[in-house]
């Protein structure tokens, strides 16, 4: 075998790191040692998403690199480093550590800079960028001292720098030098609407600004001067008037660039020279930059493919339509948004009182889509970008694409059927129809299944409908009924069920068999509809009608474990805990011999009790204050929290007491599956909040509130649902956002599965709690106020009914325990036996 | 020699609810299920523990069953039979009420094919 050739990339932005993941699962690196420069001191991460940054997303939560990515053979990350010099000739390169490497192919995934107008006191001090992490850092830094900041640059990014300033609670004002916002994505009649927009979100807009001074400010750090001799004074100045190629050492290694900048490639991503290769925003083809991500990602796919040996791949181009939320506005723009073709169509609509504007441009034939702009609603982004795409025919009346339905009527669908295999459905991960009906065929029958598998959905977002449309689409040819029956008993969902239960006003199984199920029930069925019952009645779910529903854990309130015994978790809430209380679960475990453990959720578990022993351990806890902690149900388990502002120097609000309020509040509440929940005090998220299924973390102007994540077997981050919520506004969030989900969830769906199955996901989420578009957050709130105020320890219940106690023997005609059951010492406690150790254990006594 | 060995009173079981009785040194889990009795062995073989009896009972395609707690295989309350696992069965005992006693026979009814 042939040695390997050296790799080298130069960047390790968002497109280089794609460029290296693609490398890698074409097999690249059986035949390359890459070596990867990045001058930042982390590897890639997310520059798109930039402004989560300052709504509490860490810079690790931005990071694009999955774990152990860079600790494989053959691929070497160097951070901090930067190649200064190409010597072609030699094929080598010079780093700014003074290392000389050689390579056979070298790729330039150099990225671009912020352009700053030349403007006399652009250097002063608080004028900042927008581009990496450390730039936020500066920026945050800089906010501390200022009240207003000025964003110079209208466009796509300016707009999401000026999130960032009105999140960092500064007055915030945009200077524009053209005379709309995103001139290039937009029209003037979409301009407009995005201004007012905007605007009524209380961000100033300055258009047609030509700024010709900066110097110093009156009343504040700086002052800038206009071209019209109107002036503005603010504290802190962020430039974000677009970008330029990096394209300094092609230019210092000779290699063709063109007029204005830029690396000019072929259509095979290759430089003047064959054996460098130019991706992403440094690259020029055909004249142009590229300054969004998927364009960039394509290149790196065909440098890939060029590398790998297929050398018939080749860069034609992409498509500069996008979709995104600027300060939670929609603004879609899609191909010839201008309608600058010669002879085209448009047609508007125009909703002043919902703000939504909408343009739809068609061929002067009207047998094709050229483009659109959409503001304040983008559904349609998806289909029409797909109808352009993919020289679709649009209907008689091209207008119905983008008039809205009458009576709430499903929006115009494009006939996905009609769509090519090749249709590109997510432009982010590049997943065709094809990619999709292949996951489909193969197995993945719902959305959350089918998103893990190609990726579409999980960047953007944009194209989540199209690809539920595909899947209900290919479901339905491959004649897959696509069933929810939760068993043989009940011809319904889970969320089916629910609704029955809850308007038919069924008390018990049997109501609820006896009316719309056949035979006796079954292990699934049972526990579904008991916890379904609980959800809606909160009924002791021991009570006798209940009691042969529970699941073992439920029936004997506590959690079985491999060997038959049971383990007992006391509440304690937020993880504070008195050391009188701390004794007393010390003795109760010492006195009854139980293996003791703290869990992840900031209790303490006590394992190794018979059922017997049940009873007489829970009337200790009980006794000392305790109350059942509810490990054993599908309901909520802990709350964590970290001290907050009661002792850290950091925090900035008491996350100990909101997290003890939360938990009081919500214990007990039967749900789908299990629920946990945190409270963080400050950013800097030690309660670690943003991994559970409701997270809430403190600034300094109230809680953000995150939804829908977890740890486990495949960890999820939670998404920021709302900001800078009040006490009672967290609450009210949270206790829709609950029932909503108990409403609807199947069986044992996690919150975040759950979320991705929602047609419309999180934005639908948010339509419902935040804007209450269903109209039913009355009844969500009146319902978790009835589970609130009927709350009851089980425990407690339990120790008081002699009748229930009797259950808690082993043997119903006997006192012993289990012989079955033993135990031996390890590092000073009991665990059980191994099948070995009771063998010989036996054979010595 | 097998014998009848009173376990219980009827009016403890609980319908739908198994309980565990100790038969001459054997673990017997117990079932009332609409009125009908059924005894099969408490040791769970996919997990090797006691547990049968703490399992939820119902029916699979008209067959009465019971779901062991841990891994939830299911086994045929009549035959003790394992749905999931042709090779794996319970032994079931013979069970009868008389004046209210419900009493076990010590020796299984079907003994299992080696």
């Amino acid at each position: 075998m042939s040695a390997k050739q050296s790799l080298i990339v130069v960047g390790n932005g968002m497109v280089g790191h794609s460029f290296l993941e693609k490398l890698v699962a074409a097999g690249g690196l059986d035949h390359y040692q890459v070596t990867v420069f990045g001058e930042e001191p982390r590897p890639a991460y997310d520059r798109v998403h930039l402004s989560e940054y300052f709504s509490g997303r860490s810079a690790e939560a931005l990071s694009m690199v999955k774990e152990g990515f860079y600790q494989q053979d053959g691929l070497h990350l160097k951070l901090n480093e930067t190649v200064q010099q190409i010597d072609r000739d030699v094929k080598q390169v010079v780093t700014s550590k003074g290392q000389t490497i050689q390579y056979d192919q070298l790729v330039l995934a150099t990225g671009s800079y912020p352009f700053v107008p030349p403007v006399p006191g652009h250097d002063r001090e608080n004028c900042f960028v927008y581009r990496t992490i450390e730039d936020l850092e500066a920026i945050t830094e800089g906010a501390r001292s200022s009240k207003t900041g000025v964003v110079v640059g209208g466009g796509l990014l300016g707009l999401e720098a000026a999130k960032a300033l009105k999140d960092l609670g500064l007055e915030t004002h945009v200077v524009e030098f053209a005379p709309r916002l995103m001139a290039v994505q937009v029209d003037d009649g979409g301009g407009a609407m995005l201004r007012q927009k905007i605007e009524a979100l209380g961000v100033s807009i300055h258009t047609g600004k030509n700024t010709k001074l900066i110097t110093d400010g009156d009343g504040a750090v700086h002052q800038m001067q206009f071209a019209d001799g109107e002036v503005l004074n603010t504290d802190l100045i962020l430039f974000s008037a677009g970008i330029r190629p990096r394209d300094e050492l092609a230019k210092q290694s000779a290699l063709v660039m063109g007029e204005r900048g830029g690396i000019v490639i072929n259509d095979q991503c290759q430089t003047s020279d064959p054996a460098i290769f130019a991706i992403g925003e440094c690259a020029l083809w055909e004249g142009k930059i590229y300054g969004l991500v998927a364009p960039g990602y394509q290149m790196a796919q065909i440098a890939v493919d060029q590398l790998t040996g297929k050398t018939d791949s080749q860069f034609r181009g992409a498509d500069m339509s996008t979709k995104l939320k600027l300060m939670g506005v929609d603004v879609a723009s899609i191909g010839d948004a201008h309608g600058q073709t010669k002879g085209s169509l448009s047609y508007q609509f125009i909703d002043d009182e919902k703000k939504v504007y909408k343009k739809l441009v068609v061929s002067k034939t009207k047998k094709r889509v050229l483009g659109a702009v959409l503001v304040g609603d983008a559904d349609e982004y998806g289909n029409l970008l797909q109808m352009m795409l993919n020289d679709m025919v649009p209907p008689k009346n091209p207008a119905e694409l983008i008039l809205p339905q009458s009576d709430g009527a499903a929006p115009q669908g494009l006939g996905i059927a009609a769509l090519p295999d090749t249709a590109q459905i997510c432009s982010c991960f590049n997943v065709s129809k094809g990619d999709l009906v292949g996951a489909v065929a193969g197995g993945c029958q719902d959305i959350g299944a089918l998103k893990a598998e190609t990726g579409a959905g999980t960047g953007c977002g944009g194209c989540a409908q199209l690809v539920k449309q595909v899947l209900d689409s290919e479901l339905t040819q491959l004649g897959v009924e696509v069933k929810k029956d939760i068993c043989e008993h009940f011809p319904y969902s889970r969320q089916e069920l629910y609704h029955l239960v809850r308007v038919g006003e069924l008390a018990s199984f049997n109501e609820v068999i006896v009316s719309h199920g056949k035979g006796k029930g079954c292990d699934i069925c049972k526990p579904t509809i008991g916890s379904i019952l609980a959800s809606c009645w909160n009924d002791y779910i021991l009570k006798n009608e209940h009691a042969p529903l529970q699941d073992t854990n439920d029936y004997f309130l506590g959690n079985i474990q491999k060997d038959g015994t049971y383990s007992i978790v006391p509440r304690v809430p937020g993880g504070e805990i008195t050391p009188e209380k701390l004794i007393v679960i010390g003795e109760v475990a010492k006195d009854f011999k139980l293996y003791t453990k703290i869990t992840g959720g900031q209790r303490i578990d006590l394992f190794g009790a018979h059922v017997n022993e049940l009873p007489a351990i829970w009337k200790r806890l009980v006794d000392a204050g305790f109350e059942t902690g509810h490990a054993y149900g599908k309901s909520l388990r802990t709350v964590k929290s970290c001290v907050g502002s009661t002792w850290c120097r950091y925090g900035v609000l008491d996350s100990t007491s909101m997290a003890i309020a939360i938990e009081h509040r919500y214990r007990g509440v039967r749900s789908p599956h299990k629920v946990k929940m945190a409270v963080s005090g400050c950013t800097r998220e030690c309660a670690e909040a943003q991994s559970k299924d409701v997270g809430i973390i403190a600034t300094e102007k109230g809680w953000n509130l995150y939804v829908a994540g977890n740890g486990g077997m495949k960890p999820r981050h939670a998404d920021l649902f709302a900001t800078e919520l009040d006490d009672e506004t967290l609450v009210k969030y949270i206790d829709r956002f609950m029932m909503f989900y108990i409403r609807t969830a199947e069986r044992l769906q996690r919150t975040s599965v759950w979320m991705d199955n929602l047609e419309g996901g999180l934005d639908y989420l948010k339509s419902v709690i935040i804007d209450d578009s269903l109209g039913i957050n009355q009844e969500l709130e009146n319902e978790m106020t009835h589970l609130v105020g009927t709350y009851q320890c089980e425990w407690k219940t339990t120790l008081e009914s002699p009748e229930k106690l009797q259950r808690f023997s082993h043997f119903v005609n006997s006192d012993e325990l289990d012989s079955n059951v033993v135990f031996v010492s390890e590092r000073d406690q009991r665990r059980p036996a191994s099948k070995e150790e009771k063998i010989t254990l036996q054979e010595v006594s | 020699m097998s014998q009848w060995i009173p376990v219980c009173q009827y009016s403890q079981l609980t319908n739908g609810l198994g309980v565990c009785a100790l038969v001459n040194g054997q673990q017997v889990a117990i079932f009332c299920v609409e009125g009908e009795l059924f005894a099969l062995d408490n040791f769970d073989p996919f997990s090797e523990i006691n547990v049968i009896s703490r399992g939820i009972t119902g029916d699979l395609k008209g067959r009465l069953v019971v779901a062991s707690p841990i891994y939830k295989q299911h086994f045929d309350l009549r035959t003790g039979q394992c749905l999931e696992d042709d090779s794996i069965s319970l032994n079931v005992y013979p069970i009868e009420t008389v004046d209210g006693v419900v009493q076990v026979m010590t020796a299984p009814l079907v003994k299992q094919v080696a």
